[in-house]
């Protein structure tokens, strides 16, 4: 807020101001008192907040008496990494890793069929956004009892196929995290089409029609135009997908409660804190997920930083 | 652009771009277009299925009971509404509709108020350090909302507004999502308003508040419909907060509900009323969904596109 343009010492006192300009020291001005509002709120209850969660880290606090606490440094962070955070780490990684690929290749699988389909596209369009309006505590419901032993879908269906039969499919390892990792692609890949369906709907036709003229196959089409043009809707939908991935915690929570190799960061943190009352464990897992998830967030702004770039300036 | 070139081959000089417009699917090697139509509609077909059985699922599994429910088959041999009404007789579930409208609601009125403001600030005024101040805001929607929520819990206790009555203590927490999400639509559709017009106001002696609240707004109306259905449904979805700051009925929002609901040891095996329960919850989004799909569309890919 305190440096200086050079056009501010142009700016007259107070007439009319003519065309785009010169509007310096009043919009500056103007744009402290519009942003406070947001900055305040967003200052009180995030980074404040994190801030707190560090200090909680760095504390030990009584289960038996509320409010006995010593200063324990790093303490915490040395409890906290150790077999169930590797693990936590490890399922989170799995999950994000596979469930953001499927997403990928279904969403753009999707996107495609969209694009090309003339008729339905209206519908389809309301059809897709079913999944994603869908509350993700009713989504892990739904998905439970598509899996329930005996009585859901898929165990029926499979059992007749003659695939995986006498899987409890909630209950086993690997098993429970494969009905986690659908759930959430069948939420959210829908998101991803739409997506990458705008991003299609920008690249200009001529493009394809010259490509066919000169004989280029569908494929061909696909791969060498396609693709590369929708790179950057690409890497706008990963990076929200994955970000949201790393994170994830209703989904899990609900659906299995973290057991049977679906636990994952959020989750763990979670336990600590309300289940096991270890308020200084749980935040010291919060804040190792938060440095993770910012690491990736931070290497992937870097990566495609243009992209914040061309909005705020133009 | 530069991939084009590399895919059309020796026959790039001659591209004549009038024969673009014709759309024709009759050129040479095309694929027969009843192969088209068939590839086309069995795509169609598989969307449409892998987004809507689970739903139908959901329903089919919410229209059991009894013997229906114990064999779990495609449809029910007799449907009833049984479980609907039960669960429309449980009081909790009712207060946590009640309080999920309370809370929606209200975030929604907040966001778009105090968002506003600062989607114009970032989208229309000029001031230093304006990226990186959207860096912060975009970095903040994808904080791990696990990280503030200990904290949150602690300040609330303190200050009375852990388990508030109506779900009221989860309004500010909400905003810390809704407000970036709010934000990023609203700049990129203000951007879309010409700023000519705007000048023309100022010009004709409106202030700079009238000029927004007169000319910028009215004309942003459909990004702020788009924003307002964009963070009602992420505070009626919320539930991380939903199960850390809350812990009765009375003020419980309904993920949290319906994720407790399970817990609960009823005469009747849950299956039934907590599909009927899932349902009810999902009617309204879903008409919602329809009615403004266009719109809702427009604000997920805002910026997007933009690449």
């Amino acid at each position: 807020m305190t440096s200086i343009t050079p056009t501010q010492a142009t700016v007259p006192p107070r007439p009319k101001r003519s065309g785009g300009g010169s509007f310096g020291r009043s919009d500056r001005r103007l744009a402290g008192i519009l942003l406070s509002p947001a900055l305040a709120l967003i200052a009180l209850v995030a980074a404040y907040p994190i801030f707190y969660a560090i200090w909680l880290s760095l504390n030990e606090y009584s289960v038996r008496v509320p409010g006995l606490q010593r200063f324990a440094g790093a303490d915490n962070y040395r409890e906290a990494i150790g077999p169930s955070f590797w693990d936590a780490f490890g399922n989170t990684m799995l999950f994000t890793g596979v469930s953001v690929a499927l997403e990928l290749v279904i969403g753009l699988a999707m996107a495609v069929a969209m694009h090309s389909a003339f008729k339905g596209r209206g519908l389809l369009r309301a059809t897709v956004l079913v999944p994603w309006a869908t509350i993700t505590a009713v989504t892990a419901i739904t998905w439970r009892s598509i899996f329930e032993p005996g009585l859901g879908f898929a165990p029926q269906v499979l059992e007749k196929i003659g695939i995986a039969e006498d899987v409890i499919w909630l209950g086993e390892n690997g098993y429970a995290m494969a009905v986690l990792i659908l759930a959430d692609v069948w939420k959210t890949a829908p998101f991803m089409a739409l997506l990458l369906l705008a991003g299609l709907q920008v690249i200009p036709e001529d493009v394809y029609e010259a490509a066919k003229v000169d004989g280029a196959t569908t494929w061909q089409r696909f791969l060498r135009i396609t693709i590369p043009l929708l790179i950057p809707a690409i890497l706008v939908a990963l990076i929200f997908r994955t970000l949201d991935a790393l994170r994830i915690f209703d989904l899990p929570k609900v659906l299995t409660d973290g057991s049977n190799g679906t636990n994952v960061l959020s989750l763990l943190a979670y336990q600590e804190l309300t289940d096991n009352r270890l308020i200084g464990l749980g935040a010291a897992l919060s804040v190792l997920t938060f440095v993770i998830v910012m690491v990736v967030s931070f290497l992937y702004i870097r990566f495609v930083g243009g992209n914040i770039k061309t909005l705020a300036e133009d | 652009m530069t991939a084009t070139s590399a895919g059309s081959g020796p026959g790039a000089i001659a591209r004549p771009s009038s024969a673009a417009r014709t759309r024709a699917r009759s050129r040479r090697k095309a694929t027969p277009s009843w192969v088209k139509s068939v590839l086309m509609w069995t795509s169609i077909a598989a969307i449409v299925l892998f987004c809507l059985f689970p739903i139908y699922w959901i329903v089919n599994t919410s229209l059991k009971a009894g013997a229906d429910l114990s064999r779990g088959a495609l449809w029910p041999d007799n449907p009833t509404l049984r479980n609907y009404r039960s669960v429309l007789n449980d009081g909790d579930f009712l207060l946590a509709l009640r309080n999920s409208a309370i809370v929606a609601t209200t975030t929604t009125v907040l966001s778009l108020f105090v968002g506003s403001f600062a989607a114009y600030a970032l989208a229309r005024l000029r001031f230093p350090r304006k990226a990186l101040l959207l860096g912060i805001v975009l970095s903040i929607s994808t904080f791990p909302v696990i990280a503030i929520a200990a904290p949150l819990f602690k300040l609330w206790t303190d200050i009375g507004l852990y388990d508030a009555e109506y779900g009221l203590g989860l309004i500010i927490p909400n905003l810390v999502f809704t407000l970036p999400l709010t934000i990023f639509i609203l700049t990129s559709f203000f951007r879309e308003i010409p700023r000519e017009l705007e000048e023309a106001a100022l010009v004709d002696g409106a202030t700079r508040v009238q000029s927004f609240t007169k000319v910028v707004l009215p004309l942003a109306a459909p990004g702020l419909v788009t924003a307002a259905l964009l963070v009602f449904f992420a505070a009626w979805n919320e539930f991380l907060f939903a199960i850390t700051l809350t812990s009765t009925p009375e003020a419980r929002t309904v993920p949290a509900a319906i994720a407790f609901f399970t817990g609960s040891v009823k005469f009747e095996a849950p299956l039934g009323t907590i599909s009927a329960a899932s349902v009810i919850v999902m009617v309204p989004l879903v008409v919602l969904v329809l009615v403004f799909q266009k719109r809702i569309v427009a604000g997920l890919t805002a910026g997007a596109v933009k690449g």
